[in-house]
């Protein structure tokens, strides 16, 4: 039981996400989250404006069962499969957060300095929640797929847009994570 | 009761997303400094026992639950939204440090402000319905 207690090490996660993916596959369908944006805005009436969001969205609706679970496991996980909240980022990691600021970096799931109430409603923090999405939202459905989409099924069926989507990732994040975000904070 | 199937899956891939710690800012943001080998390692061992299981399932023409052959559709051919798209995305994720799987799981462990990360990347898919026709793809 202490073993699932414990932050789960990459050799047990990703062989289980691999699992997760094939499980889809072998239920008719396949792994792919940011497509539930797409879904949830022909739900929402966006076919009347864009011919993108018009398409048979019932036949989706597997997929939002999937994101109606991943809440609910997101509610398990954390509140009663966990120790402590604590991520066990690198110690350079954690100098470098610090020097940005960051009060105690990997004390939690999500610094609060960008996620907490009290940061949120800064126009800033809040801005740079709702810039984030945004290109989330936009990068995926242009790009054609996200993590689950490109990076674990679309490479695993040896994709080659999937490889150069990833290589997209990498381009994107290093740039935040390297020349973006110092600037920020 | 044919969707209860898929909420298992959900339920599953929520609690591994937690448990995993890749639902963390943290950990993507590690990731993008080449800190730790934890994100590798899980995307990694993810897409080798994939290929091993979609190449099993491409030998033996393994059929589905309904008892239909499975057939996996390749990728769209489209180098030039996958770059961009990709990038865009990239800066997305490491900013918000959650990708469209992470942000309902972050919801589901109580981070309330994810709703206005999911709201926006609504938003963000919306924008790209609309200006689908005028990008380069």
């Amino acid at each position: 039981m202490d073993f699932i207690l414990e932050p789960w090490p990459w050799y047990v996660s990703g062989p289980l996400f691999a699992l997760v993916m094939l499980s889809l596959i072998l239920f008719g369908k396949n792994f792919g989250m940011s497509s539930n944006l797409r879904t949830l805005c022909a739900i929402g009436g966006a076919g009347k404006v864009a011919s993108f969001f018009k398409f048979d969205f019932k036949a989706q609706k597997w997929n939002l069962v999937v994101v109606l679970g991943a809440v609910i496991g997101g509610y398990i996980g954390s509140h009663f499969l966990q120790n402590q909240p604590d991520i066990a980022i690198s110690a350079s990691t954690i100098e470098a957060l610090q020097q940005m600021g960051f009060q105690d970096p990997g004390a939690s799931i999500l610094p609060p300095e960008l996620f907490s109430l009290d940061a949120i409603s800064q126009p800033k923090t809040l801005m740079m929640l709702i810039i984030g999405g945004f290109l989330v939202g936009f990068g995926t459905r242009y790009a054609g797929g996200c993590t689950s989409g490109h990076a674990i099924s679309g490479l695993s069926n040896l994709q080659i847009p999937s490889l150069v989507a990833v290589i997209g990732f990498f381009i994107g994040g290093l740039l935040m994570t390297h020349f973006i975000l110092p600037l920020l904070f | 009761m044919k969707y209860l199937k898929f909420l298992s899956v959900g339920i599953f891939f929520g609690i591994l997303l937690v448990k995993s710690e890749a639902v963390s800012w943290f950990r993507i943001f590690e990731m993008f400094r080449f800190e730790s080998f934890h994100m590798y390692g899980i995307i990694g061992s993810a897409v080798v026992l994939g290929a091993i299981g979609i190449a099993l399932i491409k030998k033996f023409n393994i059929k589905d639950l309904s008892g239909t052959p499975i057939a996996i559709p390749d990728k769209a051919k489209n180098y030039t939204s996958a770059i961009i798209g990709g990038s865009i995305f990239g800066l997305g994720w490491a900013l918000a440090g959650a990708c469209p799987g992470p942000m309902y799981v972050l919801v589901g462990t109580g981070a309330m402000s994810m709703l206005i990360v999911i709201g926006a990347a609504l938003l963000g898919t919306f924008a790209y319905g609309l200006l689908r026709d005028k990008l380069p793809h």
